[in-house]
């Protein structure tokens, strides 16, 4: 019997089977006939770039979707560098999912614009809707949060992840109808103002379901027992503000309600705390995979206590006040780390503030073997202490170093950091996503172009000579999706040299370095398949020819020019006439 | 391992610059000037920098690393964890972590950040130096013995409490503001009840 007279549904019970996209897509290149009966049964859609394709397009190939994640803003925008109004807007999306995708049941958006008219017309249309992600999102109200609250009667999963939410008051949390019994993650973390506490508990205590719950700063930590005692079930909880008035019922209270919590993996929030509540999640500690003191401005020796108790954590985000003892302390407990965050608690200060340094990050590569998704800021570097940690950890999957002030060298050597992060890439074979920084030359990206064969996202600053270090980059990395890149001495020729390349990425970011205008235009000329975008919010880039652009982004599309540019924003495609109207 | 120091361009079909620029890029091995291009001088960092641009007209020479006034962008950090370390900080100035100081008979007040001081002698120390005055010994059944001048706080309930009474973190947390009382007002709060 051959493959070809096995009957459709027997065929996409198998395809069922395969859940990733690329096997997905690899399927789909097999035959027509396994085209077509792949792309009915495909339930789950990615799309990195809401510009790259349009979404009648996306809806018209695979019409029996379930879940679509979009991404919008490049990811720069976190650090201000997309002026507002550049775009990223979901509402087509959602207008055209909301006759397209009837039976939708999950959105996940990152890094785009929502409307509250968008969450509305989500929850007028969509009647099996059940996930809603918005991270990094901005442009909604409460208002558009009440109606999904109120119209959405199979809600599963709420989170707003650091998005940006206005606050009109009204008690939307109140909006949920006490049918509503099917919760299982709200996380409203970012929300600036007070939710209603008792809309809240009693939304808790009706959905037996909730294993996620992540308050907002405004809930006290008085009230936080309270709710505990109402799911100790939770297995992923954020605290509220955790400072109160030191008093002894308030601590025993909240300790006896943390120790009924038996399944807590997860603990974030953590905002002012007061370090004598912090016995209270003791009991807990044992059980705790995910840890995230990010926002707690608490000192070193309390950290110490924490982190000593929780000898299955698998991720910790901090803040630098952890210093090197604490990362020692972290090294020396948790053997399963596979993640650690280290973030900055005066980052705009001079001078450092605290006792954290390069040896840190080293003790903890030494002593934890699972250790493979690192995001360090820190002031100073060896070349000897980064090819330690790379023959330390060859398993690592994502470095992301930020010596925060720009191009520092080595501090014992005074040499640019080039061999440093050479032996990263040549040790790790698996790295997926790289950040520099740090004094370095063209050999750097000499060395990731030669070994980084599965880098698919690399982020440089303040780095490079001259074009040939672009030029490594993008004619050697064979993975590489994603490249940003912000203030290096990168032109023409590495760009253009490569034009090839950049249809095989999914975007190119790179502002303040020298590409020139010309060079945007015949790039744009060149590569119909490329949205080469330009943005100046001083004026038209043609009127200056002879500075370079200040902010260039390039993405492959399948849809042409997007029709949503405001106007500091500039196609420069195939008439050299910058734009239609 | 060998490399090629130049990028050979006329293989490819793609002519770059504009027509007449000369490739005035070297591949330099040695350590770049801090002023990272070599030719651009209109990188000029003003539009960038947020702060004071006293380095507008950086010059190539210049090898003091960019200036410490904040570039956009930089370093990498979101937002929204921005937002909330200015959250914080100007919550604890609202807070009442940044506390007016009033004694009684000095013609204005001063203003003090309780969070600099690490216990209530570093603070009582910085009162005394402040106002010119010494307070008496504390003992937590009298209260402050041997001197007419007395701290006292309001506490967030607007009660005037004794400075001392309460441990020191709680202390900063619930101190709106401090007066050093004189005299027989004095007297009254720190005389055992």
């Amino acid at each position: 019997m051959s493959y070809s007279s096995l009957p459709e549904d027997v065929l996409e019970h198998v395809f069922s089977f395969v859940q990733s996209d690329k096997d997905r897509n690899v399927i789909s290149l097999v035959c027509k006939s396994w085209y077509e009966i792949e792309r009915w049964c495909r339930r789950r859609i990615f799309v990195g770039n809401c510009y790259a394709v349009s979404p009648r397009m996306a809806i018209r190939r695979f019409p029996e979707v379930r879940s679509v994640e979009l991404k919008g803003k490049p990811h720069f925008a976190d650090f201000n560098l997309v002026p507002e109004g550049w775009g990223g807007y979901v509402y087509p999306w959602i207008r055209a999912m909301a006759g397209g995708y009837p039976w939708l049941e999950e959105l996940k958006l990152k890094r785009m614009v929502v409307t509250d008219e968008s969450l509305e017309l989500i929850a007028k249309s969509l009647k099996n809707f059940k996930v809603l992600v918005l991270s990094s999102c901005e442009g909604f109200s409460t208002h558009g949060l009440a109606a999904i609250a109120a119209d959405c009667k199979n809600l599963k999963e709420l989170d707003l992840w650091e998005s940006d939410v206005e606050d009109p008051s009204g008690n939307w949390l109140s909006k949920f109808p006490d049918t509503c019994t099917s919760l299982v993650s709200l996380n409203i973390a970012c929300l600036g103002s007070e939710v209603s506490f008792s809309a809240l508990e009693r939304l808790v205590v009706r959905c037996p379901n909730l294993r996620t719950l992540r308050l907002n700063r405004a809930v006290p930590l008085e009230k936080l027992a309270h709710l505990l005692r109402q799911a100790p079930q939770l297995v992923e909880l954020g605290t509220g503000t955790y400072s109160a008035d030191l008093r002894p019922d308030i601590f025993s209270n909240l300790a006896g309600a943390f120790s009924g919590c038996k399944e807590l993996k997860s603990l974030s929030g953590f905002w002012d705390v007061v370090p004598a509540y912090l016995p209270a999640v003791y009991s807990v500690c044992s059980g705790l995979t995910t840890l995230n003191l990010s926002y707690a401005t608490i000192q070193s020796p309390d950290l110490i206590k924490l982190v000593s108790q929780c000898p299955k954590l698998q991720c910790l985000w901090v803040l630098d006040y952890i210093e090197d003892s604490g990362l020692e302390a972290l090294a020396a407990t948790c053997k399963d780390l596979r993640e650690l965050r280290v973030f900055p608690s005066e980052p705009f200060g001079d001078e450092p503030n605290v006792s954290l340094t390069e040896q840190g990050l080293v003790l903890v590569s030494e002593g934890c073997p699972k250790l493979e998704s690192v995001l360090y800021f820190c002031r100073r570097m060896s070349n000897d202490a980064l090819v330690t940690i790379a023959k330390n950890r060859p398993s690592m999957i994502r470095f992301r170093l930020c010596i925060i002030d720009p191009q520092t060298p080595d501090y014992l050597t005074l040499e640019p950091l080039d061999v440093g992060f050479g032996a990263i890439v040549q040790h790790c074979k698996d790295l997926r996503r790289l950040s520099l920084s740090g004094l370095l030359t063209d050999r750097v990206f000499e060395y990731i172009g030669t070994y980084a064969k599965k880098l698919e996202m690399l982020s440089v600053a303040f780095a490079g000579e001259s074009d040939l270090g672009l030029h490594h980059v993008l004619s050697g990395c064979d993975s590489l999706r994603k490249l940003e890149i912000m203030d290096c001495p990168f032109g023409d020729k590495a760009l253009l040299a490569n034009a090839a390349k950049l249809e095989t990425m999914r975007s190119l970011w790179m502002s303040s370095c020298s590409v020139s205008f010309e060079a945007c235009k015949l790039l744009g000329q060149k590569m119909p398949r490329l949205n080469v975008e330009v943005i100046d919010e001083s004026g038209p880039p043609d009127s200056r020819p002879e500075l370079p652009v200040k902010k260039l982004y390039i993405y492959r599309t399948v849809t042409g020019r997007r029709i949503d540019m405001p106007g500091f924003v500039w196609n420069v495609g195939e008439d050299s006439a910058l734009r239609l109207s | 391992m060998a490399f090629e120091r130049d990028l050979n361009l006329e293989a490819t079909e793609l002519r770059l610059g504009l027509p007449g620029t000369q490739e005035s890029r070297s591949n330099k091995r040695s350590l770049p000037d801090m002023n990272i291009v070599d030719d651009q001088d209109h990188r000029s960092g003003s539009s960038r920098v947020i702060a004071n641009a006293s380095n507008a007209t950086k010059s190539e020479e210049e090898t003091t690393p960019p200036s410490k006034t904040q570039v956009v962008g930089w370093p990498p950090i979101r937002s929204y964890r921005k937002n909330s370390l200015q959250a914080k900080k100007s919550e604890a100035e609202a807070s009442g972590i940044y506390v007016k100081v009033s004694m009684d008979g000095a013609p204005y007040l001063r203003k003090i950040h309780l969070n600099i001081y690490k216990d209530y002698p570093e603070l009582l120390k910085a009162l005394e130096d402040m106002f010119k005055f010494k307070v008496g010994e504390y003992s937590e059944s009298e209260g402050y013995n041997g001197s007419e001048f007395v701290p006292t706080y309001e506490d967030k309930d607007g009660d005037w409490m004794l400075v001392g009474d309460v441990p020191w973190e709680m202390f900063i947390t619930s101190c709106k503001r401090l007066r050093v009382m004189k005299g027989s007002e004095a007297r009254g709060l720190g005389c055992a009840v």
